[in-house]
């Protein structure tokens, strides 16, 4: 699966120039910055970054959960060809869950102690049209398939493991039978080897559903593992966009390349953890140009002043003057 | 759960034991010797041969262990609190019963009015938080909270008694014959309205503050975020996912408050000469009435022991995770 043209069947999902700012007492701040891209059904799509890069807005965008102090800026996203009323909180009412679920991080706090787990599964099928008693056997049979015993559905959920917990969290995502099911860094408070079953346990679903998957991670191997497509996003904009392949293969973008060279591999004698020099920018105060270049090892003149595009480069996108034949179009800086 | 609450009960009963006993200890080390004191004190002379007689008579020449404390406890587990100084040949037990009814009408109301106005008001404050009601609410709480409930209580009969002769200001019955229950009723709900109101106002402060501040600590939780992404309406995330987490830090505050309806509220009691257990405990003070302070005192103790034993196992019904 990619993104290119040569799939023929419609986009299940589209991002459109996506911009959205937060608002507090008269300070706007940009937190994505025309963030655009197409994701079909059935297809895995990473979303990595690092904390602040936009990753979670854009996800929390799409499945129609901004937060009140948020505005859509400009854009659109449209599911199935129609636009969706991202930044109208109860018209996104019945489309959240029955379209688009989310995997928390049900390792921590995600689902509510005083509740009872099976309680807690079955409630957005009731809300979205199904009988309490229809619900119910949902539940457990979504209990069952997530590997947990339906008579542990009377269980709490600080009488579950992390591991648990978080299978639970799966099996309450796909209560509704959504279309797109959105891991918000599903693995990330887990050990080891719980990380390789939820994760397993995720690919293997998706799979055997044929829902569109969008990972939020900063966890590379875990994109290796689960994924088709990986999109970088740096300070609120997508800056790279490919093929797991190409990508792990040969990273475009120098922060994208940085990314990688970051990753202790003990096999080819990279012991250490090599950090990224610098800090990543603050949503207060973005440089201008391409918001990467005090921290790029090959800036250049342009970058201080132009941002890039994101372009088609090869079979994925890149936003980067080191890729860019086409003449830059942007002089804006991010916070204008 | 069945081991927990055997565990809470038995918790309860040592506590209980150990409230007699510093009880007990409390008045023996109190300067003054009770016998004198029986006999009018300093004022008038006595003999050593009638001090003798009277600690002989009254068991005191025996040792205060284990003799003293073991007749104390065994008298006080059979209900026996001994006789008042002041108020002679009267059982300390009749006249804290005589007291108690006016007592809990006064607290009691105002716990119910100030838990329903309080735990209502913080909670929407803290649901909508930095919203209009909200500054109001926080604002005004911290005010009542922070104000001495005698100093609203004399406002209020400045207020609505002296100035505007609304309500009577003191009391809990117009003087004369009132004939009828209806027309003594309310009577008395008239007389009772303003002491009310100056303790319900200070604790309707104080649920407002705990109430609010659970909620805010609620709203930012995780599965707030997950009931909001289940497609939940604002309504349904407050009653089902909110409301229940949110009153947890609300039932130690009630049931800590509620061991406190017996025992009277003190200095608004005596604004509004009501005559109740607060009443009766600064007329015990102001004659060194140890037998009355004494019940008063055990009656307080046994009535927060039996609060918090409420709350702990109110504790368990809220919240799963206690029950381990």
């Amino acid at each position: 699966m990619s993104n290119t043209s040569k799939n023929t069947t419609p986009p299940l999902l589209i991002v459109d120039g996506l911009t959205v700012d937060y608002g507090t007492k008269g300070v706007s701040l940009r937190a994505i910055h025309d963030v655009s891209f197409e994701l079909r059904a059935g297809e895995a799509v990473a979303l990595v970054g690092e904390s602040g890069s936009g990753k979670t807005t854009t996800a929390m965008a799409i499945a129609g959960l901004l937060s009140p102090n948020a505005r859509v800026a400009g854009g659109e996203v449209r599911y199935r060809g129609s636009p969706l009323p991202i930044d109208d909180d109860a018209a996104m009412r019945p489309h959240r869950w029955s379209e688009t679920s989310v995997v928390f991080q049900g390792a921590m706090n995600a689902l509510n102690p005083v509740h009872r787990i099976v309680n807690q599964i079955a409630e957005p099928c009731v809300l979205h049209g199904m009988s309490r008693a229809e619900a119910m056997a949902r539940a457990r049979e979504l209990l069952e398939l997530v590997g947990i015993p339906a008579d542990r559905g009377a269980a709490y959920p600080h009488q579950l493991s992390g591991g648990m917990r978080q299978r639970v969290m799966i099996a309450m995502a796909l209560a509704c039978r959504p279309s797109i099911v959105i891991g918000d860094e599903p693995t990330t408070a887990l050990d080891v080897i719980n990380q390789a079953q939820v994760l397993k346990l995720l690919v293997d679903l998706r799979t055997k559903f044929n829902l569109a998957l969008i990972l939020i991670t900063h966890d590379l191997s875990v994109v290796a593992e689960s994924c088709d497509r990986v999109m970088i996003m740096y300070s609120g904009r997508i800056v790279e966009d490919g093929s797991v392949a190409d990508i792990f293969a040969e990273p475009k973008h120098p922060y994208t390349r940085l990314l990688m060279d970051s990753i202790p591999n003990p096999a080819e004698g990279k012991r250490m953890l090599r950090p990224i020099p610098g800090d990543p920018p603050t949503l207060m105060k973005r440089p201008l140009g391409c918001a990467f270049h005090p921290r790029c090892p090959s800036a250049m003149a342009i970058c201080a002043t132009e941002a890039p595009h994101l372009n088609a480069y090869g079979k994925g996108r890149v936003a980067c003057h080191l890729h860019n034949s086409l003449a830059p179009a942007d002089k804006v800086s991010v916070n204008a | 759960m069945s081991r927990r609450i055997g565990a809470i009960f038995l918790r309860a009963m040592m506590t209980l034991l150990m409230v007699a006993t510093l009880n007990f200890i409390l008045f023996r080390v109190i300067p003054g010797d009770p016998a004198s004191l029986l006999l009018g004190g300093a004022r008038i002379s006595v003999t050593a041969e009638q001090i003798e007689a009277q600690r002989q008579s009254w068991g005191l020449d025996r040792p205060l262990f284990p003799d003293q404390v073991v007749d104390y406890l065994s008298a006080t587990v059979h209900g026996d609190f001994g006789y008042s100084f002041k108020f002679r040949g009267r059982h300390v037990a009749d006249l804290i019963l005589e007291r108690l009814p006016a007592t809990i009408a006064l607290v009691g109301l105002a716990q119910f009015i100030a838990i329903l106005c309080g735990v209502m008001l913080g909670v929407y404050a803290g649901w909508r938080r930095g919203g209009g009601i909200d500054h109001v609410a926080t604002g005004a709480s911290l005010a009542l909270y922070s104000t001495p409930s005698f100093w609203l209580g004399m406002l209020l009969v400045v207020i609505f008694s002296t100035a505007l002769g609304w309500l009577p200001g003191y009391g809990a019955s117009s003087p004369g014959a009132t004939i009828g229950f209806v027309a003594w009723l309310l009577d008395y709900l008239r007389h009772l309205a303003l002491p009310v109101f100056a303790v319900a106002l200070g604790l309707i402060g104080q649920y407002v503050v705990v109430a609010r501040a659970a909620m805010s600590d609620v709203v930012t939780e995780d599965y707030m975020v997950t009931a909001r992404a289940k497609g939940l309406t604002n309504g349904q995330m407050l009653m089902r996912h909110a409301f229940r987490n949110a009153m947890l830090p609300v039932v130690t505050l009630v049931s800590l408050n509620l061991g406190y309806v017996v025992a009277g509220a003190i200095t608004v009691e005596a604004v509004f000469a009501w005559p109740g257990i607060g009443g009766l405990t600064v007329e015990a003070l102001n004659a060194r009435d140890y037998p009355v302070l004494q019940g008063v005192f055990l009656l307080l103790g046994v009535s927060i022991v039996i609060a918090n034993l409420i709350a702990d196992l109110a504790y368990g019904l809220l919240d799963p995770r206690v029950k381990q």
